[in-house]
């Protein structure tokens, strides 16, 4: 039997997973490993972060420093650990809920600081693990145990808000595009900055299955009907990409990284400044930057 | 004694703070800028750099804990700084850095509230929400410095036993302290001890992360050394992996609290002033003290037998001693800007040994002595 190269990265004494069967985070483990593998990046020198839901489990079951943290905060607390140790590959993994929801404001400033962190988004379209209630992400007219007769509420796109944030990478594919997803990991390790890839996910537990697709295979088919990349979707109106997904890369860039910056801060403020209260720092212009 | 000459300087309580945390070896300052603690964050923001630490604004105090408890994990010593409303946004991720055992120092520069209150007055009101604000159980340390001096002093304290016993632990000044400037002593690098917090003596492969020895105290891996540990804030076993089991959940809760009750004597300090003889004791802590302390020797001018009990330590509470004081004195007289907090402690403590009686001045102004030697006068004629 042939056995996958990703095992051996996994904590294999606490499988199997709590994930329900159908449900997308295995594959996005697995596009993790296999991108970090293939980049041969050091594992011991990786810290995995995460919030509260179903994509905050994930850490725990792979062999790394780990910390499954509160609901929202996760990117707040890869804030501190990047910062105090830039030496460390820092790798978080949120939900629908903790980047749209509670942890909103963490998500914005970490990608206007643009800081060296990355961010995997698993968005399954719902609250989960509490049982199936509405999420920023749910599509508008969703069935949810806290939308009984509709969400009717709009779908918050973090990776338009991402760009607009100012981090360096973001991209959003489904688990279909799962070559795609492994390219865009592969690109964001290798970045230094801020890095937000949305992944869609199916949870036909508690989103499909009261939505009319009880299965993956379904989910699947409702996600590549709505398809749309990038590129087609530019030039396009906001009329006729109603109701798509968009998918791609939504930008590449190259930015200062805060981490870098704060070193640079650290010389100017021992070199040229025994006291810095000056005002009028010259290594900084003033400016107002978006 | 050190031969080489100590710096003397005249500080605020706010910039003293930063001054013991510095000497007690905090690299890491996360926070968001709040009356009456901001002059800590600022001055954090001017010296951290100098001495290539790291300091950070956060977009708000969920984020500044976060961030500083993630820096603690990295091995660095951290700590935030915030006030009434920031500290209650905090108490979520104080639960986290309890469950998860991660050190960590939290200011906390009282005001008055409920909400936003009086954010220029000062206020002891955050006793209660400073050991149960956190959902759940666990315990907290908690030190109240009564002047300039004991910031720095009980900064310092305060990052040793966060240190020592893997906990957060909360400094509890209050708007008089934050900007009452005083004459402080800075002590010598050299002459401070200093814990720091024990580390793994076995290689990864046979490491077992909250498998504690009789200390209760696990040793802690940093981030990035090869040691790969899960931190979470579910109830977990010794490895660090999620499990609801009642027996484990019951064994990780008593033994995290546990490690702080069983060394409570040797955590708690606490002061006292004339209490051979003394008839009546006054308790207070924190600036309320002074006042306390004060009126204590004009008292005693005046003929009476008062005694004087300063609490430096609020939590894990000093309950043995007030419990002594008790059985010898017959009254007892709680001095605090509140409605009533510790006043609770004491009769829990005294057991009904001596008579306990309140005295508060809510209103954000300090206790004026002549206002208690008034208490003392009618308790004692």
């Amino acid at each position: 039997m042939k056995i996958s190269p990703v095992r051996k990265y996994l904590r294999e004494d606490r499988l199997p997973t709590i994930f329900c069967p159908g449900c997308g985070v295995g594959m996005i483990i697995n596009a993790t490993i296999t991108a970090l593998d293939q980049l041969k990046i050091d594992f011991k020198k990786t810290v995995m972060v995460s919030g509260i839901g179903c994509a905050g489990r994930i850490p725990g079951y792979i062999k790394v420093d780990s910390l499954h943290a509160t609901h929202g905060r996760a990117i707040a607390y890869a804030t501190g650990i990047k910062l105090a140790n830039p030496e460390l590959n820092v790798i978080v993994f949120t939900g629908d809920g903790d980047t749209g929801a509670i942890g909103i404001s963490h998500f914005v400033h970490a990608a206007r600081r643009n800081i060296d962190i990355k961010v995997i988004c698993v968005n399954n379209l719902n609250y989960a693990l509490t049982g199936g209630q509405f999420s920023p992400t749910t599509p508008k007219g969703a069935w949810t145990y806290t939308s009984p007769y509709g969400n009717i509420e709009g779908f918050f796109d973090l990776c338009e808000l991402a760009v607009a944030a100012g981090a360096s990478y973001v991209a959003r594919w489904t688990v279909r595009e799962i070559f795609s997803l492994v390219r865009s990991i592969k690109k964001a390790m290798k970045k230094k900055g801020f890095c937000f890839i949305e992944v869609i996910s199916p949870c036909p537990t508690n989103f499909g299955r009261r939505n009319k697709m009880e299965t993956s295979q379904e989910l699947i088919r409702f996600f590549k009907e709505r398809e749309i990349s990038v590129k087609d979707a530019q030039g396009l109106s906001r009329e006729e990409i109603r109701g798509k997904l968009i998918i791609g890369e939504f930008i590449d860039r190259e930015l200062p990284e805060y981490t870098e910056t704060y070193k640079e801060l650290i010389l100017v403020s021992q070199k040229r400044f025994k006291e810095p209260e000056k005002p009028g720092l010259a290594w900084i212009e003033l400016e107002i930057r978006y | 004694m050190n031969n080489q000459k100590r710096k003397i300087d005249f500080l605020q309580g706010n910039d003293a703070i930063v001054e013991g945390a510095i000497l007690a070896g905090c690299r890491f300052f996360a926070g968001y800028p709040i009356t009456p603690s901001s002059e800590i964050m600022e001055s954090m923001a001017k010296k951290l750099p100098l001495i290539g630490g790291v300091f950070i604004q956060m977009e708000d105090e969920l984020g500044s804990i976060a961030a500083a408890i993630g820096a603690s994990l990295t091995g660095l010593k951290a700590m935030t700084a915030t006030s009434g409303p920031g500290f209650s946004l905090m108490q979520e991720n104080i639960g986290l850095a309890i469950m998860c055992e991660v050190p960590i120092v939290i200011v906390n520069v009282m005001r008055g509230g409920p909400s936003t209150g009086l954010p220029t007055k000062a206020s002891q009101a955050d006793i209660m929400q400073t050991r149960w604000g956190h959902h759940g159980d666990g315990e907290v340390i908690a030190l109240a410095p009564w002047s300039v001096q004991e910031c720095l002093d009980l900064t310092i304290k305060a990052f040793n036993l966060a240190e020592e016993y893997r906990t957060p632990v909360i400094v509890l000044s209050d708007a008089i302290l934050a900007h009452l400037r005083e004459v402080v002593t800075i002590p010598n690098p050299e002459e401070i001890e200093i814990i720091e917090r024990k580390r793994p003596k076995t290689p990864p492969e046979e490491f077992i992360p909250f498998k504690a020895d009789e200390t209760l105290v696990p040793p802690m891996a940093v981030l990035g050394e090869g040691y790969r540990v899960h931190y979470t804030g579910l109830s977990h076993d010794e490895h660090g992996y999620p499990t609801d089991d009642p027996e484990n959940y019951r064994k990780l809760i008593e033994r995290i609290t546990a490690k702080i009750r069983k060394n409570a004597d040797k955590i708690v300090s606490w002061d006292t002033k004339y209490i051979e003889d003394a008839e009546l004791v006054l308790i207070s802590y924190g600036s309320s003290a002074r006042a306390a302390l004060q009126s204590c020797i004009e008292a005693r001018k005046q003929g009476y037998n008062v005694g004087f009990l300063k609490l430096t330590t609020i939590w894990p509470f000093p309950e043995k001693t007030v419990k002594k004081i008790a059985e010898t004195v017959s009254k007892m007289l709680v001095l605090e800007q509140n409605m009533g907090q510790v006043v609770h402690l004491v009769k829990e403590a005294t057991e009904g040994k001596a008579e306990v009686e309140f005295y508060s001045k809510v209103g954000g102004e300090p206790f004026l002595p002549q206002e208690i030697l008034k208490q003392i006068r009618r308790i004692m004629k």
